[in-house]
């Protein structure tokens, strides 16, 4: 029961992971009792399973997931949504109105309009359809001020850090208010403009390194530095 | 080297360009080299320069493409009117869509096209300059392109072309050789899981020497993958060594 890689050892598709009693995890596949990887990435093994922290993935709907999106299209009865993922997503217009939706007294386009940009949560998907968001929840809605970025959807667990350590750091040295979009477009908000550039700074160096060690140390000492110079001014 | 040279292979074994007969020609693979393409790859064998291109998933358009249970693939391949000596249409030729179904077909059995259904990905492939084996080396770039998007595959696709040229079986063949030569072997592999994608004969060999043949072309997919192995991991390691100088 061998396994053929060293911890954290980067892996290309096709490579041979491990072989015999291990179970097949995130971005692997197995054939023959054999397990692949399917991605690149970093390899892993957890207990039994193998895994691998791809490099570059694009973002799969799953129910519950928090994304960030921007209307598409007004439709009759709701929205069209983009989550920058293989499907578009759909939003139903009794779900914002939190009230039955009557084409003859609610106007669509005046509760949200094509370009508008919303925090919504993943209400169902599966093979057959399309992702259904919903926003009846506190926290979701329309997105009013602060700043967009896109990362690659793999690398937001590495921006949480372990138990959130990285981004409860980085809104702590930079007073910003930011929403994780599991489909990997973030919302940063703060007081001014100038700390949300640092926020997002600091972000982008992370999915930049997000495959070395000692990256929050890094990141802590890049953005006392940045603020410093910011204050100064 | 207009002219026709009376033999392909001097009395060293030497070929024209100075080869050994299972030798390859140079060959430099770089990943992710365009910024508006979700994967990209950019291929140098020998004289052969080719880009890759890779979209997607993402919905299909038009929309009545798309396929209830997986994933659709769409190919381009295209020639640059400056690829060639003479100057050719930019218009696809029957040879060009003929090459997009083939290139298409042997990548097709490494992605995991059941797994996103209603989907589709597009595939670019733009041949800036042709020296021969262009299908292989267009197969060896998109699939790098294709690990670059992102896309799960079950193994990056090597191709690499035997055949027959004078008497000998030489690996690679280059434009005039294939143009001159007695047969022309492309071949693909997913050399992990040693399964052959794609494997095509032009003209005439027997069936030991198309055996051998097999085996050459084999072998240097093989020497393509590990290349394309470390091209699509340098893109990465260059970062972590950078940070580790600090």
């Amino acid at each position: 029961m061998p396994t053929f890689f060293e911890k954290k050892q980067v892996v290309t598709p096709g490579e041979l992971l491990a072989e015999g009693d291990y179970l097949a995890g995130e971005n692997t596949y197995m054939e023959e009792k054999k397990i692949y990887a399917s991605r690149i990435g970093l390899a892993d093994l957890d207990n039994k399973r193998v895994n691998v922290v791809a490099l570059r993935a694009f973002y799969v709907p799953k129910v519950g997931d928090i994304v960030i999106g921007t209307v598409k299209e007004v439709g009759f009865n709701g929205w069209t949504v983009d989550i920058k993922a293989p499907y578009t997503a759909l939003l139903r217009a009794s779900d914002v109105l939190s009230r039955p939706f009557k084409p003859q007294n609610d106007e669509l386009s005046q509760v949200l309009n094509a370009g508008d940009l919303i925090v919504a949560k993943i209400a169902s998907y599966d093979r057959a359809h399309d992702p259904q968001l919903t926003v009846g929840e506190p926290g979701l809605g329309k997105i009013t001020r602060g700043q967009i970025m896109q990362v690659t959807p793999t690398k937001i667990p590495r921006v949480i850090g372990r138990k959130g350590s990285m981004i409860s750091m980085i809104k702590q040295e930079t007073g910003c208010q930011i929403i994780l979009g599991l489909n990997g477009v973030i919302l940063i908000t703060g007081k001014s403009p100038e700390y949300e550039e640092l926020a997002m700074m600091a972000i982008k160096k992370i999915e930049e390194e997000s495959h070395t060690s000692g990256l929050t140390d890094r990141i802590t000492q890049l953005l006392k530095e940045e603020k410093a110079k910011l204050e100064e001014k | 080297m207009n002219e026709k040279p009376e033999k392909l292979i001097d009395k060293k074994g030497c070929r024209l360009d100075g080869r050994k007969a299972d030798e390859l020609r140079p060959l430099k693979l770089e990943v992710g080299v365009l910024a508006n393409a979700d994967g990209s790859a950019y291929i140098e064998h020998g004289k052969n320069k080719i880009l890759a291109a890779v979209f997607g998933p993402r919905e299909m358009h038009p929309k009545h493409l798309s396929l209830p249970d997986r994933m659709v693939i769409r190919c381009r391949y295209h020639m640059a009117p400056f690829s060639v000596q003479e100057r050719k249409s930019p218009a696809p030729s029957r040879r060009e869509v003929e090459l997009s179904k083939v290139i298409r077909e042997s990548l097709e059995p490494s992605l995991f096209v059941e797994l996103y259904p209603r989907t589709g990905i597009d595939l670019f492939i733009e041949v800036l300059q042709a020296d021969g084996g262009t299908r292989c080396a267009s197969i060896t770039a998109a699939s790098l392109a294709i690990a670059d998007a992102g896309i799960p595959m079950r193994d990056l696709v090597a191709a690499c072309a035997a055949g027959k040229v004078d008497d000998t079986v030489v690996v690679d063949l280059f434009d005039l050789e294939d143009k001159l030569g007695v047969a022309d072997v492309p071949l693909a592999l997913m050399p992990n899981l040693n399964a052959v994608t794609l494997l095509q004969m032009d003209g005439i060999l027997t069936p030991e020497e198309f055996e051998q043949a097999v085996n050459m072309a084999m072998e240097g997919c093989k020497k393509i993958y590990a290349m394309q192995k470390e091209a699509l991991k340098n893109k990465y390691m260059a970062i972590k060594e950078e940070v580790e100088e600090e």
